[in-house]
């Protein structure tokens, strides 16, 4: 029997021991996320204000070499600069995962960043994502999603990635003189992923006259997101029966409000929320009571959280999902010791080859998903044979190279599965023959891979 | 009657169809299990430009439809040209050992949902059955049907799961990447502690014999070149990810291992397509010139490459140089045991009004039954169990001159 504040910890957080002060029960969850958000003062990251200079810098550094090819230092200059903010913005996001009394906030953080998944496209750009993260999830987290969505979706990070900064309106001005025209792909994805889910009812019309509502959006260095009329489709746009007009980024942010609304997005967040925190199949109750918070309040996403930890379903003993190899190793980390100064004063080279590499190989190459989808997160797709092979070959080698002296293995298996820990596990890792191995036991164990 | 349930009847039945009259004409003569040919399957995601790849180049409404992307092709056969990023290619294509579908499609329509048809393309059901509904693949499936064969028949091999191999039939799944020692008392108290989660155990006692059993044959494959930075399109060059899977591929095809299946990625080119595509094509040329080097004379002379996508994209370059998702596509196929040098599928036109929904190019084929017949001319396999059973509801048509 898992007692609820282990099973808070395990399910909505990084894992046991449970953190000092750490919020157990959902009504002091809640209010810890509608609190201020303190993990990210005490591990702070840069957003675009600090990013943007950085960007404006590898642009005259590109036009440097332009004019004179063996001109690459302002360039070099400004890719070693980005690779340190986005170098810090791992760390910070490890960090605080593994300090933060507030675990449900960071899963939620990276829940939602998932779920508006953008790429950097070239070296500098590898600072957009964490930017993405600071300045459109973390102050959205507890907020409406409708204002999430707006600011993520209208981030340079999402606007390169999904290349709206190359959509042009064919019939505006910009796009007559120069025979540019439209991008489908943030519109598509807009749709798709991040609100209303590929199994609502629009159509190949619904893609393209919101891909014509999205132009005139493009980015830059110097300026970040902006609105150019001259790129904008001219005339109005209909997207799901609902016809917007008007000028610059009005019509463009009341779409993306009105989708916000839409039940069949309440819908599909609820299940994804669901399908994150309890289960790869999780009970259709659970996911309407969710969608209906969310539908009652607004788009709320704070009600919408109230009525997943309300639920009953939110707490079966069952753990029948798997921590994805980030969350493994961030729990794992958690529990052998390590605090978030460790991670940001770990060296570059031991931080690829005993995290980040280490990731890849279970299945999660950090900055490097797949698709604007995220990663891949059912039980079948993390434990594979090789996925549980790599986290095998990981609980058994890595720790010894991170903390001076191993815990005594059993010591270890109560602190890091409190009332998870089974007698089979219990009864072999008092049977290993070193503490490496006994400790590689219980972070390979099911106990600890599920949650 | 309800045709979706007839259909997941009939895949439903597959499973525990093992001794069932349907399957007499397989071949066992050369034999248990499924004899000497190989089949290797390139799951290309994010919907490759096929297009692009083979270009309609001397038909009139292509140079109108992508005024940016025809330079530099290779003349193939009739109207059709190669992309230069897979020039290197064009030995193959002269020794029958190369050939392209164009113009084909999974009956995946209208959404253009990666991720949708990406589910479809592996499942290899049809529109009537829900995406994500059917719980196995068509390459899993396959091997269903065939008794008698071992876990090291088929390999899904990389880092993430390949939804093409999972299911009740026999075959592995493993990267290359894993290095995994244990001592022998370690691997019993894993092996105790896993005893009561079927699926820690299954994959965990996997991921064990694997190791081991690979680690000793890895050490005689040869190490992949260093990466050379500056390339031209089309030139051989290494991709270490990409070696080291093709490297482990052939090894494991030159011993028991009769199927292998990965995945490979970058597909997806919104814009800037000329510069875009040629990533992916290297590794995707690489991935065939390296396999035929690295599977010997004997063993590519009886392989078949299949590399399908999601879908095509729109045949009409969009407003940044690149294109959108679409609809009909093309397939590449690679081997020694290929009847190489064609570009098969009839060909719909490229008129206005010849296009799927006005914007894609029209699929005249189903990417299932050349997936179908591929295994019809390797294997044997009869023609019910492959429309019933491993692609439920297809109808492979009339059998083309696919294999040698």
């Amino acid at each position: 029997m898992i007692d609820r504040p282990s099973l808070a910890a395990i399910r909505f957080g990084f894992g046991l021991p449970l953190p000092e002060g750490a919020p157990v029960e959902p009504a002091m969850m809640l209010a810890a996320l509608a609190g201020p958000d303190l993990a990210a003062f005490d591990f702070p990251a840069s957003g675009l204000a600090d990013v943007l200079p950085v960007l404006q810098a590898a642009q005259a550094g590109r036009m440097a070499m332009r004019a004179a090819p063996e001109d690459r230092a302002a360039y070099a200059a400004a890719a070693r600069e980005a690779a340190k903010i986005a170098d810090i913005a791992t760390r910070s996001q490890f960090a605080r995962a593994l300090d933060s009394p507030d675990g449900f906030r960071e899963r939620l953080v990276r829940f939602w960043a998932d779920h508006f998944t953008t790429k950097p496209r070239n070296r500098p750009e590898t600072t957009l994502p964490g930017a993405l993260i600071e300045d459109a999830i973390r102050p959205h987290v507890a907020g409406r999603f409708g204002d999430m969505l707006e600011a993520a979706v209208l981030h340079p990070a999402m606007l390169a990635y999904l290349d709206q900064v190359a959509s042009v309106g064919p019939g505006s001005r910009f796009g007559k003189r120069r025979g540019r025209g439209l991008n489908e792909n943030l519109a598509r994805e807009v749709l798709e992923l991040h609100t209303l889910g590929v199994g609502a009812g629009y159509g190949q019309t619904d893609v393209r006259e919101m891909a014509e509502l999205l132009t005139g959006l493009d980015a830059t260095a110097a300026e970040g997101a902006l609105f150019r009329r001259e790129r904008a489709e001219p005339g109005p746009e209909t997207v799901l029966g609902k016809t917007y007009s008007g000028e610059g980024m009005a019509p463009i942010r009341a779409a993306l409000q009105d989708l916000a609304q839409r039940p069949e997005t309440a819908l599909h967040l609820a299940r994804k929320l669901a399908v994150h925190f309890v289960a790869d199949d999780p009970d259709p109750d659970l996911v309407g009571a969710i969608a209906a918070a969310y539908r009652q309040s607004g788009g709320g996403l704070l009600a919408a959280y109230e009525a997943l930890l309300a639920h009953p379903a939110a707490w079966v003993q069952t753990l029948g999902k798997a921590r994805q190899p980030l969350d493994f190793t961030l729990a794992a980390l958690r529990a052998l010791g390590w605090r978030g100064r460790d991670v940001m004063a770990l060296g570059a080279r031991p931080l690829r080859r005993f995290i980040l590499r280490p990731m890849a190989v279970m299945g999660q190459e950090w900055g490097r998903p797949n698709g604007p989808d995220g990663w891949p997160e059912s039980l079948e797709s993390c434990i594979t044979p090789q996925g549980l092979g790599a986290r095998i070959a990981w609980a058994m080698e890595v720790p010894d190279r991170l903390v001076k002296t191993l815990p005594d293995p059993e010591d270890f298996a109560r602190t890091a599965l409190g009332p998870a820990a089974d007698a089979r596990l219990l009864w072999a890792v008092a049977r290993a023959e070193t503490r490496r191995e006994g400790v590689g036991l219980v972070l390979a164990s099911p106990a600890f891979n599920r949650r | 009657m309800d045709r979706r349930f007839f259909l997941r009847g009939l895949a439903g039945a597959a499973c525990s169809v093992t001794a069932a009259p349907l399957l007499t004409s397989v071949t066992f003569a050369q034999g248990a299990g499924l004899g000497e040919n190989r089949l290797v399957v390139v799951i290309l995601r994010g919907g490759m430009d096929g297009l692009d790849v083979v270009r309609p180049l001397d038909l009139p409404d292509f140079a109108r439809w992508r005024p940016s992307l025809s330079e530099g092709s290779l003349p193939l056969v009739g109207p059709f040209a190669l992309h230069p990023g897979l020039s290197g290619l064009s030995g193959l294509w002269r020794a029958g050992e190369l050939g392209f579908v164009h113009a084909t499609s999974t009956p995946y329509r209208d959404k253009r949902s990666h991720f949708d048809g990406q589910i479809l393309l592996e499942a290899g059901t049809g529109m009537d059955v829900e995406a994500g509904a059917s719980r196995d693949g068509w390459l899993n499936r396959m091997l269903q049907a065939v008794p008698g064969l071992r876990a090291d028949t088929a390999y899904a091999i990389g880092r993430e799961a390949l939804p093409l191999l999972a299911g009740q039939g026999p075959s592995r799944s493993w990267t290359p990447e894993v290095k995994l020692t244990l001592s022998a008392q370690s691997q019993l108290l894993l092996d105790h502690i896993y005893h009561e989660d079927a699926l820690f155990r299954d994959s965990g006692a996997e991921a064990m014999a694997l190791s081991e059993a690979l680690s000793l044959a890895q050490m005689d494959a040869p190490e992949a070149p260093a990466q050379d930075q500056a390339a031209m399109p089309g030139e051989d060059r290494p991709h270490p990810d990409i070696d080291r899977l093709v490297d482990f591929a052939a090894l494991r095809l030159r011993a028991e291992t009769r199927i292998a299946a990965f995945s490979l990625n970058g597909w997806d080119t919104h814009r800037g397509q000329r510069a875009a595509l040629n990533r992916p094509l290297s590794r995707l040329q690489r991935v065939v010139l390296r396999l035929r080097a690295q599977a010997g004379a004997e063993v590519w002379g009886r392989t078949v490459l299949i590399a399908m996508t999601e879908f095509g994209r729109t045949v009409r370059e969009n407003g940044s140089g690149g294109t959108d998702h679409g609809t009909g596509g093309a397939m590449l196929l690679a081997g020694g045991a290929l009847r190489g040098g064609q570009v098969l599928g009839a060909w719909p036109g490229l008129a206005e009004a010849d296009l799927y929904a006005g914007r894609d190019l029209m699929p005249t084929s189903d990417v299932r039954a050349w997936a179908a017949w591929a295994m019809r001319g390797l294997y044997g396999l009869d023609r019910a169990v492959l429309e019933g059973a491993v692609f439920p509801g297809l109808d492979m048509g009339a059998r083309p001159a696919l294999i040698l």
